[in-house]
């Protein structure tokens, strides 16, 4: 079981280079089949993930979510995702039209290419980057970009206000976000995140670097827009900022690119500090699924308690708390790595 | 003719480049120049990545396509107060035009002059092994003290820019 996945990429590229093909077309087809299968779980997955928010946000109110179709209300999402898909496709008329249009396929787009560097099992990486997780936080920096396209190709106050908002938290974030995961980095010794797995052998980083986690999982929570630091669409005052004026798939897109975002964070999230494929027993591309899991539950529990924070607020606790206190962690794990080697204890 | 994945790879990226690149020129929509000058951002570490600089052209990407065109684009929509359509057209204005096209000869003659006369190896070993390595003990070696002028500096510009933003009344 362990190694079922990689025996079917192994066949693959054996079979087409018996087709006559050279190694480095062989490879590159294979990329193709990889990309395609990500697209394919990402897709899936987010039909599960909603209906969990769902079910989990219903059991946090006291409410039972959805519960109607199929078992436990299970074929709800496929139900609708299937009335999205048939809806017209609105394009109001003031729109700046190409980059509306576009907008939120660059998003989908960004968000799926996180997918190439993270280790979904022992040598199960689509790339093995040797600045995997450099590639991991610049990737993710583009999708404030697609996020001011939406918000500006929609001619919209409130777009507009929840495009300005998202590019303001999501650049203010993505430094103790970086800051943050640098710690485990200087542990690791490494930026390749295959490197980073095997180093937690013995010990998770969770524990040489909780104060790293918590703010790592303080600024993800922001990256990706969730509540409580939802302010770029905040549905009392901004509708639903930037992505407004989207109907039908185009509003799904976003949706889907969304929840692949956070699968995407939360599998970064379990790699850098909870030993990523590595556990007893079970295949190892079955560990990384519930480590994911269990995050992003951890996620979605933090969304439905806390209550939104003020838009002020969430910036001066990015740049008044959690900047400092993610400096203060390297220089920390600095002193500490340096004290360390000085006992002959690593 | 046998061509190269490497090859076709690169031929892809400078055509995109060079499109991109001519889009921000000729578009009459400055929001659309500034999205164009995104791509073109990406094209050029595309290169980086096809040359095995795979740290450069994240640095490209996580500094000029995620940071500072997001600067360029809030500083365009901060200062447009007229239709969209006309704020990239080509200027009336003879002397401008003039001007233009003497940088542009000077430049495309400085550039295709220095290809020319440039005696290139044939064949350059490629670094072997760790690149980033190299990279990082060259910056945080050799060359610690330019390095940390260049923070400097920078720090320098972000205190300047809030005393800017902040006036002086709040001493």
């Amino acid at each position: 079981m362990e190694h079922w996945f990689t025996d079917i990429a192994q066949a693959l590229v054996n079979w087409l280079m018996g087709l006559g093909l050279s190694a480095g077309w062989a490879d590159f087809v294979l990329l193709i089949v990889q990309w395609l299968c990500i697209v394919m779980i990402v897709t899936i997955n987010v039909i599960i993930l909603i209906w969990l928010e769902r079910k989990v946000s219903g059991f946090i109110q006291l409410r039972l979510g959805p519960n109607r179709l199929g078992p436990y209300g299970a074929f709800q999402t496929i139900a609708d995702a299937i009335k999205l898909l048939t809806k017209e496709d609105i394009i109001p008329s003031r729109t700046d039209k190409w980059i509306f249009m576009t907008a939120p396929l660059f998003f989908i787009v960004v968000s799926v290419m996180l997918y190439a560097v993270i280790p979904m099992g022992d040598g199960m990486q689509v790339v093995d980057f040797n600045v995997g997780l450099l590639y991991f936080i610049s990737i993710g920096s583009l999708s404030t970009i697609c996020l001011l396209m939406a918000g500006w190709g929609s001619n919209n106050k409130w777009s507009m206000l929840g495009a300005m908002r998202a590019v303001a938290q999501m650049i203010s974030y993505e430094i103790p976000l970086a800051i943050s995961l640098l710690g485990v980095v200087m542990i690791a010794g490494s930026l390749r995140l295959s490197d980073i797995v095997v180093a937690q052998g013995n010990i998770w980083f969770v524990l040489l670097q909780p104060i790293a986690f918590i703010t790592y999982f303080i600024a993800a929570t922001a990256e990706l827009n969730r509540g409580p630091f939802d302010m770029p669409e905040a549905e009392q005052e901004l509708t639903a900022g930037a992505y407004t004026e989207y109907t039908g798939m185009r509003w799904a897109l976003f949706f889907l690119a969304e929840y692949t975002n956070l699968v995407a964070v939360s599998a970064l999230c379990a790699t850098m500090f909870f030993g990523g494929w590595q556990g007893p027993g079970l295949p190892s591309w079955l560990w990384i699924i519930i480590k994911t899991y269990l995050i992003m539950l951890v996620f979605m529990w933090m969304k439905w308690t806390f209550p939104r924070i003020r838009m002020d607020h969430l910036m001066s606790f990015s740049w008044k708390i959690l900047l400092p206190v993610s400096l203060a962690n390297l220089v920390l794990t600095g002193f500490g790595l340096e004290f360390f080697k000085w006992m002959g204890w690593w | 003719m046998d061509i190269s994945l490497a090859d076709l790879a690169f031929i892809i990226l400078a055509g995109f480049t060079l499109l991109t690149a001519l889009g921000v020129v000729l578009f009459k929509n400055i929001v659309h120049s500034a999205i164009m000058l995104v791509f073109s951002f990406l094209g050029v570490a595309g290169i980086y990545f096809t040359m095995h600089a795979g740290f450069l052209g994240l640095v490209q990407i996580l500094v000029y396509a995620g940071a500072i065109s997001v600067l360029i684009i809030f500083a365009i929509m901060l200062v447009m107060n007229q239709d969209p359509e006309k704020t990239n057209l080509p200027s009336p204005n003879i002397p401008n035009i003039m001007a233009g096209t003497y940088l542009t000869i000077l430049l495309v003659g400085a550039l295709v002059g220095s290809i020319w006369f440039t005696s290139f190896p044939e064949k350059v070993a490629p670094v072997s092994g760790d690149e980033l390595g190299l990279l990082t003990g060259l910056m945080l070696g050799d060359y610690v003290i330019p390095l940390e002028l260049a923070a400097l500096l920078l720090l320098v510009a972000v205190v300047g820019a809030i005393i800017l933003a902040r006036g002086a009344e709040h001493k």
